[in-house]
Order: structure tokens, then sequence, then C-alpha cells
């Protein structure tokens, strides 16, 4: 569904990204673990261009992703993301965050959106909220609004850019119950993450980055228990000694 | 005394009743401090042997009754520059703000239009300004173009105050947290939508305390227009003066606007502090 080929990144004079290549199939889970400054997050930023990347393609089902095909919101209506610091709009109710996009930018009717709206935010068991403002929310709830948010599209793909590493640890189980659920419902995500648990739970596949290369691609139990690669058993090592593993 | 832990936890501190003791000695210590030091000053004044000639060219109770009808009409041709100032430079500013916020190379010339705008109109003196726009454009008698001094001078004055006002919005825009501005685009918003819908009313929300402040000295600069022969507070009380020596006129016009500006002032603070502790919970 994304194929992704010698995908290139400077910022300014460093290398952030270096010919990466990644598929991802419909309905996969592909987990993206590093070191910070390793890529990960300017790689998930690169497929819905948020990022553009100075060399290599990004193909959405066989269509790149700057392609005049998709016109100006097409991309974003088939790929929604959801950041670490949630970055709801702080001056308008969960509501209006949510149906932002479909009304402004899908021209839906305001009935319309806001029907759908209440029906993702009640599958999720939030519509008590719809009138909150974010700031009266928690950090877990704020980041399940998020979720609602980039889902009012209904894309055919997620990504997630580290969304439970601004939570408190009891929140975090919050977000993940419902990632899980959209696991369940077969929706293709890219999920950047610190936390390997997260990784090891939901991926089908894990890529371990390091220094804007992947190095190793494999299925979460083999990468996790016997690492062919140096340097993810290096990562993997510290991470165990930090007593994050 | 700390509580033993298998007790019930202790009752909380009782608050003490109103005590007049403890409420009055520093009001009194104020009060008391506040009349001696003010008293001396009025006594020192007074006492100067200068002090009635002052009184009578400045305090002159029946030169200001006599004046006041004019200077006070006079004041209103200022509330009415300085709203439709303030109208006229809160959208114009707006605009030269956003133009110069919007991001990709075909905005270029545009942003670098509005820098120009600023850097010319902050940096000529706002009574040249007036002079020039009151006197010089009226003096062309272009057809088609209003010949009226207030309306050229008025002009003037929104010209130059918005460049101020356009930094300020622009500091506010700048303030929005860049992920703002991410999550807004990766929902498919265009720029005009992502400033419209996400930046700009927390942009606004942002700047609310330093755009009071503008208003406020707006509001006494309105009496620039004086110089260009516009017939407001201060003109009046200068016409005043120059047919009685007296310029107990002048002090009219400023108690008028002095009256005007304090509230204003009053408000601006309130409006700054309700502002703090809203961002000291958000925070919290």
């Amino acid at each position: 569904m994304i194929e992704i080929r010698s995908l290139t990144k400077y910022f300014g004079e460093h290398l952030v990204l270096d010919r990466v290549d990644l598929d991802v199939a419909r309905h996969e889970v592909v987990c993206l673990i590093g070191a910070s400054g390793s890529g990960k997050s300017t790689l998930l930023r690169c497929i819905n261009r948020l990022v553009e990347p100075d060399w290599g393609e990004i193909k959405l089902d066989g269509v790149p992703v700057d392609d005049a095909r998709f016109g100006k919101t097409g991309l974003q209506r088939r790929v929604g993301i959801v950041f670490q610091s949630y970055n709801l709009f702080p001056h308008m109710t969960v509501l209006d965050n949510i149906t932002l996009a479909p009304r402004k930018v899908h021209r839906m009717a305001r009935v319309v959106a806001e029907s759908m709206a209440m029906e993702t935010l009640a599958l999720f068991g939030m519509e008590r909220f719809a009138k909150a403002y974010p700031e009266q929310l928690s950090g877990g709830q704020q980041q399940r609004v998020a979720m609602v948010r980039a889902l009012a599209g209904a894309p055919d793909v997620l990504l997630l850019d580290e969304v439970t590493a601004a939570l408190d640890p009891e929140l975090v189980g919050e977000v993940m119950d419902v990632i899980r659920g959209l696991k369940a419902q077969g929706l293709t995500m890219v999920i950047v993450t610190h936390e390997m648990g997260f990784a090891r739970d939901l991926a089908d596949r894990v890529c371990f980055l390091d220094g804007g290369r992947i190095v190793e691609t494999a299925q979460p139990e083999d990468l996790f228990s016997a690492p062919e690669h140096p340097r993810t058993q290096q990562f993997l090592e510290r991470l165990l000694q930090g007593g994050r593993l | 005394m700390i509580p033993k832990l298998d007790d019930t936890p202790p009752p909380p501190p009782r608050r003490r009743g109103f005590d007049w003791r403890t409420a009055m000695v520093p009001g009194l210590i104020g009060a008391g401090s506040i009349v001696l030091v003010f008293g001396f000053l009025g006594w020192l004044i007074a006492t100067n042997e200068n002090w009635p000639r002052i009184q009578l060219q400045f305090f002159n109770l029946d030169h200001m009754i006599a004046a006041a009808p004019k200077v006070g009409r006079g004041f209103l041709i200022n509330m009415q520059v300085w709203l439709i100032a303030l109208f006229a430079i809160g959208v114009w500013a707006l605009l030269l703000a956003v133009i110069r916020s919007l991001r990709g190379p075909w905005f270029a010339p545009f942003r670098l239009m509005v820098v120009l705008y600023i850097d010319l109109f902050r940096g000529v003196p706002a009574l040249l300004l007036v002079i020039l726009f009151g006197f010089g454009i009226p003096a062309l008698r272009i057809p088609g173009l209003p010949n009226s001094g207030l309306f050229w001078g008025g002009m003037a004055m929104v010209l130059s105050y918005s460049a101020y006002v356009c930094e300020i919005y622009r500091s506010g825009i700048d303030a929005v947290h860049e992920g703002q501005r991410a999550a807004a685009h990766a929902l498919g918003l265009n720029e005009w939508q992502v400033m419209i819908y996400a930046i700009l009313p927390q942009a606004l929300r942002n700047v609310l305390p330093s755009l009071m402040n503008i208003i406020v000295a707006l509001q006494k600069d309105v009496a620039l227009l004086s110089v260009i022969g516009v017939r407001d507070a201060v003109r009046e009380a200068q016409i005043y003066t120059a047919g009685t020596f007296n310029y107990s006129s002048l002090l009219v016009a400023a108690l008028l606007f002095l009256l005007a500006t304090i509230p204003m002032a009053r408000l601006a603070d309130w409006i700054t502090k309700r502002d703090r502790a809203r961002r000291l919970q958000v925070a919290g």
C-alpha cells in the first residue's frame, strides 16, 4: 500500500534520512523504533508531506504522494496523523476540533459532520466531552480526541508519532486500547514509538532506524529476542539496562 | 506539631475571624503616610509666592467653565476619530500581518511590500505624516479624492499606527506553536484556512494585552490632528488661549483626556491580569 524508495532528507548539512526503503502492506502495522534523532519522525512526516524529502519517492497505492491526482487535500484525507503533543486547537471545542477538516476541507454539512463525529466519539466512550475544550481534558483524553480528529476523514493509513510519549504512565493504557481497537479493524498504521512493549504487542513488523537508515526489519518477537544487527543489539541492550524493556 | 499517623487526620486549621486590629493598622499607616507626604507637597505649592499666579493662569475656574463647551465639543471629535481609526487600524494591520506571515515563494513580493511599508511608516514621525497628508494631499486638489484635512490626517494616523500594530499581530502569530500549523496542514487545510481557523484566533488572544496598550496610546495621540487645523479639544483650547491669554482651557482638555484614558488603562490592566491568570491555569 505504501512504497518508499531511496528516501533521503537533509536538514541543512545534516543527513536525517539516508536512502530509506520501506513497504507497508494494507492492514499492516509497522513500528519504527530507534534512538532520538535517528530519523523516525521525519520518515513518518514525509509520508503525508509535512516534510518534503530531497530525494526518493513515496507511493500510496502506486501513486506518488506529490502527484497532482491527489489534488490539494486528497492525500491528507487518506493519511491521518497523530502527534506526540496532541496539537489540538485550544480555542475550539472537542467537536469543532474533529469537524473542522470535514466541514472546511471536505465540504461536509455541519450536521452530518457533527453526527459522524459524535458516533466516533461514542465508539471511544468520549461523547460526554464533545463540548469541552482541550485544556479541560487529561492528556490521555486529549490524545484520544486527536485520534478521533485524525480518523474523521476516514483515512486508509494512520501515522502515529510517539503518541504516548507525553502521557503520564497511568494514561498510556487508554490510548493503547484505542490503537489496539484500530488494529483489530484492519487499519493500516505506521507507528513511531519509544515504548518497546507497545511495538512488541502491536506490530506486525518492527524497523530499527539508526543514523537515518533502516538497519534491521523483523517480526517483533525475532527483533526483540534475537536482534541480528550490532546496532540493534546495542540499542536494546541499553534499554534493558535502563529497565525499559 | 507533628500529627500521629494512627490518629484520624488533624482538623483543618481554624480560620481566624475578622480582626479589626490587624486589618486596620496597615490601612491606617498607609492612609496616614499618604496624607503626610501629599499634604507636605501641597503646603509647599500653596505657600509658594508664585502659586496665586499659577492658579490664575492654569486653574482659573471662570475660564475653565467658559472654555468647557467648545473644548468639550472638540473632544467629541477626538473620540470619533479615535473610534474610527481604531477600527481601520485593527483591520488594516491584521491584513498586513497575515500577508507577512504567509509562507510560500508566491507570496514573496507581498511579504516584501509589507516589510517596506513597516520600515517606512514606523520610521517617520507620526506628526510629520499628519502634516504631510493633512495639508499636502488636499492641496493637490485631485478630483475624486476627499479634500478634508480631517480625513487625510486621520489616514496618516491609521497608516502610521498600523505599522506598529502589524508587528504586534505578527509577534502573536509567531508565538503560536509550530505543531498547531503542522496539525492544521495535516488535516488538509490550505494556507489561508490554516491562518483563519487555527493560527489567528490563538494569535489574537496572545496579543490582546499589547493591543489594549496601543488603544490607550492612540486615544490621546489623535490630538496630533490639531496641528492641521482640525478643531478638536486641543485646537479649541488653543483658540481660547489665544483670545484670553489664559491657559486654563488647555487644562480642561487635559482633564477630558484623562477622564477617557484612565478608565481605558484600568481596563487594559484588567485584561492583562485575566490573561495571565488564564495562562497560569493552563500551565499548571
